[in-house]
């Protein structure tokens, strides 16, 4: 009867699907998977409690919406956009890939740059966009919501698979210590180079999808007029 | 050095708080907001938490995180509306502050990159130094009032909503999942399908076994050690991989689950509510063709380069 500690995963993947509130999904997901293995109602909320408050790190990022609400009540998407004007030929999706490129390199040499506060939503997709509108005037709806999450999802593949080609980083220590606890020594270098291959692969899909994205953006726009 | 960073994030979380106490007032006095009891107790419920979290009792705090779960499930949340600036006059202002309107948001990566490298023990407070720093220098261009730089505050909060406290929520339910045992019963299950002695069905075991555990957990480090030990041991490295090529790989294949899940709130929930688009999951869904590929490509590799 140990599967039945998974009820809890069952209740958020409910709840995603039919969009249930979702921190009630989340709290009444902890309570019955607590409940099932035998904690106490008490137990679970002090359990609560402490995580809850030990993960405050993770809302940190609060402190730095009054300045970008600051900057964007200034004109700071409008300036991004007169920035970009300015420079010609470039496109939505070549932006895209070198914020991708610099990202991943970021990550081997273990600067810690990027991040969706502090790059994407002040700078990158106001950025991105503001290239696909110097060259087709206007975007509709739907395709500013995928510049928005081409934005967003160059910054989770830079991030994610440019981390470990740094052999000091955070899950090459932990590859190297999980290994070693089982009885198999491997050293940091060898980790981040093994890193390196995958991390390569992700700039050259992640560059593909953004050439075709830039084709589709051009067979879309192109009767609209071009406005330079 | 250590002491001082960690009391410089415990005010950090003092700063958070009242930022939350300030959207409570703002959102109990809005006339506009049909839930606004309800709305201004869920701001204040947060900030209590923020503010006060080190000295609460954590069954204090339980009750405070689970009171936010049944505002929201009784539907008595409501986010205020704010009227947009008129664009003309937002570019009017863009050509008033030029390129000047770029310092404050880029001393914000600046500030909290230079500081992390330099002193290594804030690498977490780096970000609030930063932003600290950012909202001063902000104050100073565009001679911002304090009273514009918290009504800003309040906008910026709102426009997050509820999203906003999901990623931290998801790790504190995490942390209630490996206190149960969930991972222990995931790996015996996935172990228990994989026949011994096949590398391919070995390898694709540990891939999908890192996607899948990760994506559920939202957090590829907390299933690289239990998948790794139920999987990857006996059934890919034991075979003759090498531990290195094959425990690099296994990881960023977890990554591939994050891709994939709302659980990973922070990567991909929170940039939709953030970004301001329509659809919570349009940053999964973008996701979705790249990692598939991505996922073959781990498979392979491992396959044909661990051996």
């Amino acid at each position: 009867m140990e599967w039945i500690k998974l009820i809890g995963i069952v209740i958020i993947v409910l709840g995603f699907i039919f969009k249930f509130d979702t921190i009630a999904v989340v709290v009444i997901a902890g309570l019955a998977t607590a409940l099932v293995s035998g904690m106490t109602p008490v137990a679970f909320l002090e359990g609560l409690g402490q995580a809850f408050v030990d993960q405050r790190i993770v809302t940190i990022f609060f402190l730095t919406l009054p300045l970008i609400g600051l900057a964007e009540k200034k004109g700071l998407k409008e300036q991004a956009v007169n920035l970009i004007k300015k420079v010609k030929g470039m496109t939505s999706g070549t932006f895209l890939s070198i914020y991708l490129v610099i990202r991943e390199l970021a990550g081997l040499f273990s600067i810690r740059l990027g991040g969706h506060p502090q790059f994407v939503r002040p700078l990158v997709q106001p950025m991105a966009e503001a290239a696909a509108e110097a060259k087709y005037g206007k975007l509709d709806e739907k395709d500013k919501e995928t510049v928005k999450a081409k934005s967003a999802a160059m910054e989770n593949y830079g991030n994610f698979f440019g981390q470990n080609t740094f052999l000091g980083a955070a899950g090459v220590l932990l590859i190297v210590g999980t290994l070693d606890s089982l009885g198999y020594k491997v050293s940091g270098m060898d980790v981040a180079k093994a890193s390196m291959p995958i991390a390569f692969i992700m700039i050259v899909i992640g560059v593909l999808s953004n050439v075709l994205f830039d084709r589709k953006l051009a067979r879309k726009y192109k009767n609209k007029g071009e406005k330079k | 050095m250590e002491t001082f960073f960690n009391q410089l994030l415990e005010f950090f979380f003092v700063l958070i708080g009242l930022q939350l106490m300030y959207t409570a007032f703002k959102t109990f006095k809005d006339s506009n907001n049909s839930k606004r009891i309800g709305s201004a107790l869920f701001w204040l419920d947060l900030g209590l938490l923020f503010m006060f979290g080190k000295i609460l009792p954590s069954l204090v705090s339980g009750i405070l995180v689970a009171l936010l779960g049944v505002i929201t499930l009784f539907k008595q949340f409501e986010v205020g509306k704010f009227t947009p600036v008129k664009q003309e006059k937002l570019e009017a202002r863009a050509k008033k502050f030029g390129n000047w309107i770029f310092v404050p948001v880029l001393s914000l990566a600046v500030v909290s990159v230079a500081l992390a490298m330099k002193i290594p023990e804030s690498s977490k407070s780096a970000i609030g130094v930063a932003a600290i720093c950012g909202i001063i220098l902000a104050m100073l261009i565009f001679k911002s009032s304090p009273k514009e730089m918290v009504q800003e505050s309040d906008r910026m909060v709102q426009a997050m909503g509820t999203s906003g406290v999901l990623p931290q929520l998801l790790a504190a339910l995490g942390a209630i999942f490996a206190a149960a045992g969930v991972g222990e019963v995931i790996s015996k299950m996935i172990g228990g399908f994989v026949p011994e002695g096949n590398r391919l069905i070995g390898v694709i075991a540990y891939v999908l076994g890192m996607v899948i555990f990760t994506a559920i957990m939202g957090n590829g480090f907390a299933a690289f050690t239990v998948i790794t030990a139920g999987i990857g041991i006996p059934f890919v490295i034991m075979q003759g991989a090498d531990p290195a090529i094959a425990g690099a790989l296994a990881l960023t294949a977890g990554y591939c689950g994050t891709l994939l899940t709302p659980m990973a709130a922070n990567f991909n929930i929170l940039p939709a509510s953030l970004l301001e688009m329509k659809n919570t999951y349009g940053v999964i869904k973008e996701q979705v063709p790249i990692t598939i590929i991505m996922i073959i490509a781990h498979i392979a590799l491992m396959y044909f380069w661990a051996f």
